[in-house]
């Protein structure tokens, strides 16, 4: 177990470090020198003396390399630099916001597993019946739709039909996070609900399920307690993989709903060619994506008594 | 035998079907401007806003341009850009893929850890800052989306490759004197080339969607072009005067996304009937 995580954690290590510096490396690449983009954005024009001396200031002259070096210890001292439109340290900016994503996140996933997980189990048990037909249909229909022209349908169906919910986030929180949760968990729960039904179909056509009926023990009681046992593991990791897109897609209903997390924050800094922030957002998004992989990597292996006996995954 | 053999039938009805409905849709985006009944762009300020109606179908939007005929006029940006995007991911990846899974070595080594770093990041939160940095543009967009989505590509062809290298007709290709370059070329791609076009299909409406996406943010096309995801973007502020300004063009990305993946799963179905959607 122990070597099973040390040998992950190296690789991580290099991992992070390329996610840094392309990060890091992108913003630079991107041309357009940041002092000027300083100053423009302040709406001044300033002489070639006045750039040169900020520079030295925000120690931009250093070699490339120097300057990615204080800039991704900055990511552990929390020191990544000043905004250039808000002027206030990029660090906790993005600390203050990042609560905000964290919850919808974490709403969303809990909405999918509890939708998705009843629904493919009851796609599975019901197969070729009434309830199957209408999972898979709600399978096809939540994964042909983009996210932001779903959440504009239930803005239109929830705030302006029903006149139920309020379109934007408002004081109360309860209220506001209902759209923007459902928007990010409907397409996760199509998908997920559909390849949950064939995990729990694969696990029903087993030779010890039909053992299980011989012996006369009830239905429920099988998929409740071997089938739903089995096929925890593919959810787990289900839930995991869609944390890459989760935190993409923050981006487009943060800024539809304006929930103020980071999602928003990097959408806004893009239109201000605000470069710090995009950064450190690229570079945290990143790793926390990684961060999540790998729990849930050393999770599977824990739940998967086969891969624990054989000494873990290569 | 004959459970196989009814599938494929059933398969090979619904892929022509879901083919002449893509051809369709292909040669309606291609010749969009001259089958709009009005111009996409022209404004008439006396019309802002109307509900559908027998002078527009699908209603005029705050600039009294036909919403229908942007819809129709968006496919053309909205479909080939997609197709575009596709295929030069497909085409990058599968060529480094092969590189990687024919030689091994550092060289192997080298681009696979690269390929780790970029499925290291969410797809759309790479894609918004190099569209960002870029200074958008639907060029830059598919720029940014093709950076980050060639490994899924590269991977593929690199395990499709490492599998055909030692086969025994590549053995019995080498003796009989092939280059090389040949083997690789001649051999190995056209072995490989149905699983890569199969993934590349399938992989077309999620293309689609995230190219949308990067648009509905700004980041796409610039206006006064139409393309439905800006479209989409645009009718928001108004959804509650004119929702046909919005709910049209997320009617053309629903249907065309359904058209695409239903092919792509029949395409699925007839190249591997083992592996069936049920």
């Amino acid at each position: 177990m122990l070597r099973y995580i040390g040998r992950r954690l190296l690789h991580l290590i290099s991992i992070l470090i390329g996610i840094t510096f392309l990060s890091f490396g992108m913003m630079r690449l991107a041309g357009g020198d940041p002092v000027t983009y300083l100053y423009e954005n302040a709406g001044a024009a300033v002489s070639q003396e006045v750039v040169d001396r900020t520079k030295a200031e925000y120690g931009l002259d250093d070699p490339f390399l120097v300057q990615y070096g204080r800039w991704a210890a900055g990511m552990l001292n929390g020191d990544m630099g000043t905004s250039y439109v808000s002027h206030r340290d990029v660090y906790d900016t993005f600390v203050s916001k990042l609560p905000a994503t964290l919850a919808l996140t974490a709403v969303s996933v809990l909405l999918t597993a509890a939708l998705a997980v009843p629904l493919g189990i009851l796609a599975a048990v019901r197969q070729g019946k009434l309830p199957d037909l209408l999972v898979r249909l709600f399978s096809f229909v939540g994964t042909s739709l983009p996210g932001f022209a779903l959440a504009v349908l239930l803005i239109y169906v929830f705030c302006i039909r029903l006149q139920l919910l309020p379109t934007i986030a408002t004081a109360d929180l309860g209220r506001s996070i209902v759209l923007p949760a459902l928007t990010l968990a409907i397409p996760m729960t199509a998908k997920y609900a559909r390849q949950i039904r064939a995990a729990v179909l694969e696990e029903l056509g087993k030779d010890y399920v039909a053992a299980a009926r011989a012996r006369g023990i009830p239905g429920r009681a099988i998929v409740g307690r071997s089938v739903l046992r089995a096929s925890l593991l593919s959810i787990v990791t289900l839930l995991a993989l869609s944390i890459g897109s989760l935190l993409g897609g923050t981006t487009i209903v943060e800024t539809i709903f304006m929930w103020d997390g980071v999602g928003k924050m990097a959408v806004d800094a893009i239109d201000m060619r605000d470069y710090p922030i995009i950064q450190a957002y690229v570079a945290w998004m990143a790793v926390i994506y990684v961060a999540v992989n790998l729990v849930s990597d050393i999770l599977c292996w824990y739940l998967d008594p086969q891969a624990r006996e054989g000494g873990g995954p290569s | 035998m004959s459970l196989i053999r009814r599938r494929r039938d059933r398969a090979h009805a619904r892929l022509i079907l879901f083919s002449i409905l893509l051809a369709l849709l292909l040669a309606a985006a291609l010749f969009a401007r001259s089958l709009c009944p009005l111009d996409p762009n022209v404004q008439d300020l006396s019309i802002v806003r109307q509900a559908p109606s027998a002078a527009h179908w699908l209603g005029t939007d705050r600039f009294g341009r036909d919403v229908f005929s942007r819809v129709l006029a968006g496919s053309t940006v909205s479909i080939y850009a997609a197709l575009a995007l596709t295929a030069v991911t497909a085409v990058t990846g599968t060529a480094i893929g092969l590189l990687c899974g024919w030689l091994g070595g550092w060289l192997d080594t080298v681009l696979m850890r690269l390929s780790d770093l970029f499925l290291a990041f969410p797809t759309l939160v790479f894609a918004l800052a190099v569209a960002g940095v870029l200074g958008g543009g639907i060029h830059n967009a598919v720029i940014a989306l093709a950076a980050i989505s060639w490994p899924k590509f590269a991977r593929l062809a690199r395990s499709l490759t490492i599998a055909q290298r030692e086969a025994p007709y590549l053995m019995a290709a080498r003796l009989a004197g092939c280059s090389p370059a040949g083997l690789l070329l001649r051999h190995v791609l056209p072995n490989i080339l149905g699983q890569i076009l199969v993934a590349a299909v399938l992989d077309l409406s999620t293309m689609m969607m995230e190219l949308a996406g990067l648009s509905f943010l700004g980041l796409g096309v610039k206006p006064p072009m139409a393309e439905w995801g800006s479209m989409i973007d645009d009718g928001r502020s108004l959804l509650q005067t004119a929702p046909w300004m919005v709910l049209a063009p997320v009617g053309a990305v629903f249907l065309t996304v359904t058209v695409f993946s239903l092919f792509g799963d029949a395409l699925r179905d007839v190249m591997d009937p083992r592996r069936q959607t049920s």
